[in-house]
């Protein structure tokens, strides 16, 4: 009796740093070695398989026989033969690495849509994308609609630009489509410069033909011969996966001349970006594709009047693109049923900071935060207390936890001082410091700064040598007024996106934290116990047992004391590097 | 013909020119630094910016093109607020050695900082360090004193058509240097040092020969090629310290490497003055000898020298007729000059033998 038997092992970025690729290697081995024993391993298949967010419990593997889908989690290739002998052999999974409940609750309240591939196809098989109704979109698109009914059913969708601004796609495809020009070009961006952020890298190695398939219906649909992917260098699996995806649709003629027998043509060229942060900006990544340094120029004209090389042009997201064969296949009022009134769909979070399940996940728009941070992410790590919400990347803004009741939808998240953005989502609790944590972003903003225009490149600067100046000790009354007149003087004077938002972690942290600024200031301290040079430590007498552990860690020979007796650290020698803090296992030292 | 409002005046204007040309046509002023209209727009300082009615944020009159029924404000408490800060960040990445700069006087961020009363800077933080030198032989770098305005890399690459220079690194740190930060090695025209609105860019033979009081600037034709670009003399007590050209004559302002910097022959001694005749060479004895002194002459008047010229030119036609001359004349003279030469070789002397030196 043959029993279907796959076995699918997670080779995303996560899945391979953890080993994924060897224990891909170890199963196919193991198999073949037990294929020659028992025959009941015929029709087994190794897959590769993409990212399914829980990058923390990597390498995760789905054993599936017949319907039986059994998920391990943190395997390595040592673990392999012990599955393949007692599960895919014998039938008895080998339960205490099978993942846990938690691990459900993870899935629970999201909604996979630009996901749900992702972790089921081998990205790296047309056949495998073929065979879950890819490229059904394109052909249903060519043989049987207009452009004009593509872009109106687009519109009909509600779906908005993942990018960050989260303009209407449908509105900007029909903008470009309405341009006057023969020659157009769509862009695909997957820059992706955000810090932390890695949603599009997800996508693309996990489903590289849904985003060329989106390309080539939103291409026929604005009348475009010719995409770019615009993708950063840094992301060599993504760029790999889609060079032979690019390659296999030209080979299938989903790419190329005459598509589907139509007079309809199209074909995608991959540029490689030197991960500047300011080239995710349209007219800087423009300027980059043309060969031009990556500044951002002003706009009017917009790029779908006048873009790459003059001609009318659509930029949009991967995530965004990625959005649209699904819409074109199960219809705009499918796709409308998820979200919100204005904020329709599914978006991906790169969930991180202090949650327990950090990872990527895909939530239905209008969710709240709090079901995000603790059901999703399963709570706070170490049950502390959550402080704050950053979303947006260097752009938003810090939400306090008091407002997590809130919808994450493009609107709400606005009012609330931040932006949905590209789909950073940071968790930060009580020992994160929100002056800090300002800093971090102004230096990212900082350094990524094309210097093209005096505010952005000056003034931000300035910001972050005020943010300096703050936490170390060294922060005036003054400084308050000035890092708010200086964060709306940049806003509303910078030339592109990057210096209009750069202060909003300033203007957010002082608007919901500022007793946390005066703490800095007035106080010289740090609530959190984050920033160095306002920590001190010292030793409590009446809990130090004198074990003189400390002692021999202090890097900078600060502690004195004799053996069983209590202890004690000379401020000036003390660098605070919190060796002895850490070492005490008596709770004798004191941080603040 | 379109109407827009600008401080709440009509004016009726071209479609499709931007809110600083309107502007300018009409006499409205509105600060800029890296605005010059005789390259693409480029929108970096920031300065220009101003409010449209119905627009949410600011925007730049140099980029922005003018539409019908537009209603502009150029200026408010909360516009030269802005600039005034857009002023203040650049002055605290600055050297501000406004007494020892050779621009003083002829700086539009020094007229700024005047416009807008700047004494003090609440922004003071860290300012760039340059440490090496540019050695190029023709133009001072000091990149401490660029604003990164980007006019001298669009001059550079819009006009020249060179691309000597780009702006490189990101941030703060970002710098218009040539490529991998070598010393300047390009065509030198000088039309980079002519834009720049700082003291960030100077002619080295100009440096230390005095700033712009008590300058006579003196209209003349550049004498070196027969353009006749126009230039205009900076003269400081009988001596030319510094050449330009204004940007409202035929070649809109733009010399070459020899009209810009090569002016230093004027006060050279070795400059020919008045005609020479060469003397003939004699032995002690008075006796005249075979093999000419090159480098023996008197001074003569310019009768005495073109009558001997006319007289031998009779000679050898009279005896060899007239197509045993021939007539070579220079770039460096005007068309007129040149017409006048050929009329002279074909209508006077009766010969056609007559050239070119450009056509070697
Ligand atoms: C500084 C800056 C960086 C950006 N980086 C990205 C990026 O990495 N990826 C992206 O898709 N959009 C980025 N954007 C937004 C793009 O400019 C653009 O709005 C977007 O790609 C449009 O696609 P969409 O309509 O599908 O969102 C960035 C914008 C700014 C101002
Ligand atoms: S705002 Fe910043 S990134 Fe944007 S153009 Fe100005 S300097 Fe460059
Ligand atoms: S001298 Fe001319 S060629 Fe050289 S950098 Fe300046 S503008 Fe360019
Ligand atoms: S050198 Fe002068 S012209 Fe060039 S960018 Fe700097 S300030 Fe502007
Ligand atoms: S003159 Fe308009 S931005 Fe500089």
């Amino acid at each position: 009796m043959n029993k279907h038997i796959e076995i699918k092992v997670c080779t995303g970025t996560g899945g391979i740093a953890a080993g994924g690729l060897e224990v891909l290697e170890r199963f196919q081995t193991c198999i073949e070695q037990a294929g020659l024993k028992a025959k009941t391993l015929t029709g087994c298949l190794t897959h590769r398989v993409g990212c399914r967010g829980l990058c923390a419990r990597d390498v995760l593997v789905d054993v599936i026989i017949d319907d039986q889908k059994f998920t391990y989690q943190y395997i390595k290739p040592d673990m392999v033969e012990r599955i393949v002998e007692e599960h895919i052999i014998n039938g008895n999974p080998v339960s205490e690495w099978l993942v846990t409940e938690d691990y459900l609750s993870f899935y629970n309240k999201q909604q996979k849509v630009v996901l749900a591939m992702c972790g089921e196809i081998d990205p790296e098989d047309i056949e495998s994308y073929i065979s879950h109704q890819g490229y059904r979109a394109i052909e249903k698109v060519i043989k049987g609609m207009s452009p004009e009914e593509v872009i109106d059913e687009i519109k009909r969708s509600g779906l908005r630009g993942r990018g960050g601004a989260g303009f209407p796609t449908g509105l900007k495809w029909e903008m470009a489509r309405n341009a006057p020009g023969d020659e157009k070009y769509i862009i695909c961006n997957a820059d992706e410069g955000d810090p932390g952020a890695f949603m599009d890298r997800a996508v693309i190695e996990g489903n590289p033909h849904a985003v060329i398939e989106g390309m080539l219906i939103g291409g026929y649909a604005i009348g475009a011969k010719r995409g770019y992917v615009y993708i950063r260098a840094e992301y060599p699996l993504a760029v790999e996966r889609l060079k032979k995806a690019i390659e296999q649709a030209r080979h299938k003629g989903y790419l190329g001349e005459r598509i589907f027998g139509t007079d309809f043509g199209f074909d995608i060229k991959i540029k490689l970006g030197a991960g500047a942060f300011v080239c995710g900006e349209e007219t800087a990544l423009i300027a980059s594709i043309e060969g031009k340094r990556g500044m951002p120029r002003a706009k009017p004209p917009f790029p779908v009047q006048k873009g790459l090389f003059g001609k009318p042009t659509v930029i949009n997201n991967v995530e965004t693109l990625a959005n649209i064969p699904s819409i074109i296949i199960k219809g705009a009022d499918w796709f409308a049923s998820f979200g919100t009134e204005k904020s329709k769909g599914t978006k991906i979070f790169a969930l991180t900071g202090k949650v327990k399940n950090t990872g990527l996940i895909e939530v239905p728009l209008g969710i709240t935060l709090r079901e995000i941070i603790y059901e999703i992410g399963g709570g706070i790590e170490g049950d502390r207390r959550l402080k704050a919400v950053q979303t947006g990347g260097p752009s938003g803004g810090c939400i306090p936890a008091s407002m997590i009741d809130i919808p994450v939808d493009y609107e709400s998240l606005a009012r609330a001082g931040s932006i949905m953005g590209s789909g950073g989502m940071i968790i930060l609790d009580e020992t994160d410091c929100m002056v800090n944590v300002a800093k971090y972003f102004l230096q990212f903003t900082q350094s990524e700064s094309c210097g093209k225009c005096v505010p952005c490149r000056i003034g931000t600067k300035r910001l972050l040598e005020i943010l300096e100046r703050i936490t170390s000790g060294r922060g005036k009354e003054e400084d308050l007024k000035k890092l708010e007149k200086l964060s709306n003087d940049i806003k509303a004077s910078s030339l592109c996106g990057l210096g209009q938002t750069a202060p909003n972690p300033v203007l957010s942290t002082l608007q919901y934290f500022r007793d946390e600024y005066e703490a800095h200031i007035f106080e010289k301290r740090c609530p959190a116990g984050v920033c160095r040079d306002l920590l001190t430590y010292t030793i409590l007498e009446e809990f130090c047992k004198g074990c003189g552990m400390c002692l021999k860690v202090c890097p900078s020979g600060a502690i004195i004391g004799e053996k069983k007796k209590p202890h004690k650290i000379i401020p000036e020698v003390c660098i605070k590097c919190g060796a002895c803090f850490e070492v005490c296992k008596f709770k004798a030292i004191k941080r603040g | 013909m379109i109407k827009v409002k600008i401080d709440g005046k009509e004016y009726r204007v071209k479609p499709g020119i931007t809110i600083l040309q309107v502007a300018r046509e009409n006499d409205i002023y509105i600060p800029t630094l890296c605005d010059d209209p005789r390259l693409e727009p480029y929108g970096g300082c920031r300065l220009c910016i101003v409010q449209i009615k119905g627009m949410p944020r600011p925007v730049t009159a140099c980029t922005t093109p003018v539409t019908d029924g537009m209603e502009i404000t150029t200026t408010n408490e909360y516009i030269e607020g802005l600039r005034k800060t857009i002023v203040e960040l650049i002055l605290s990445d600055h050297p501000n050695d406004c007494m020892v700069c050779e621009k003083a006087g002829d700086c539009s961020l020094q007229e700024l900082a005047y416009f807008y009363g700047i004494r003090t800077n609440p922004y003071y933080g860290e300012r760039r360090r340059y440490t090496t030198k540019d050695n190029n032989p023709f133009i001072e770098r000091d990149m401490e004193k660029c604003i990164l305005c980007g006019k001298c890399v669009r001059v550079c690459s819009e006009v020249q058509g060179v691309g000597a220079i780009e702006i490189a690194y990101r941030g703060f740190t970002a710098k218009v240097t040539p490529p991998f930060e070598k010393d300047l090695n390009c065509e030198f025209c000088g039309q980079c040092v002519s834009i720049c609105p700082t003291g960030a860019l100077m002619g080295k033979s100009s440096l230390g020969k005095g700033r712009q009081k008590d300058v006579k600037k003196i209209e003349t034709v550049c004498p070196y090629c027969g353009c006749g670009c126009n230039m205009t003399l900076h003269v400081l007590r009988n001596e030319v310290i510094r050449v330009s050209s204004r940007p409202d004559n035929f070649h809109e302002g733009w010399l070459c490497v020899k009209g810009r910097f090569g002016f230093e022959f004027i006060n050279s001694p070795d400059r020919l003055k008045r005609p020479l005749i060469r003397v003939k060479p004699r032995d002690k004895n008075s006796k005249e000898l075979p093999v000419p002194d090159l480098n023996d002459f008197r001074e003569a008047s310019w009768d005495e020298a073109l009558d001997l010229i006319a007289n031998k030119l009779r000679e050898i036609k009279d005896k060899y007729g007239p197509d045993a001359i021939a007539g070579l004349s220079s770039a460096r003279c005007t068309n007129e000059e040149n017409y006048i030469f050929q009329k002279f070789f074909r209508a006077v002397i009766g010969t056609n033998n007559i050239d070119h030196c450009a056509r070697y």
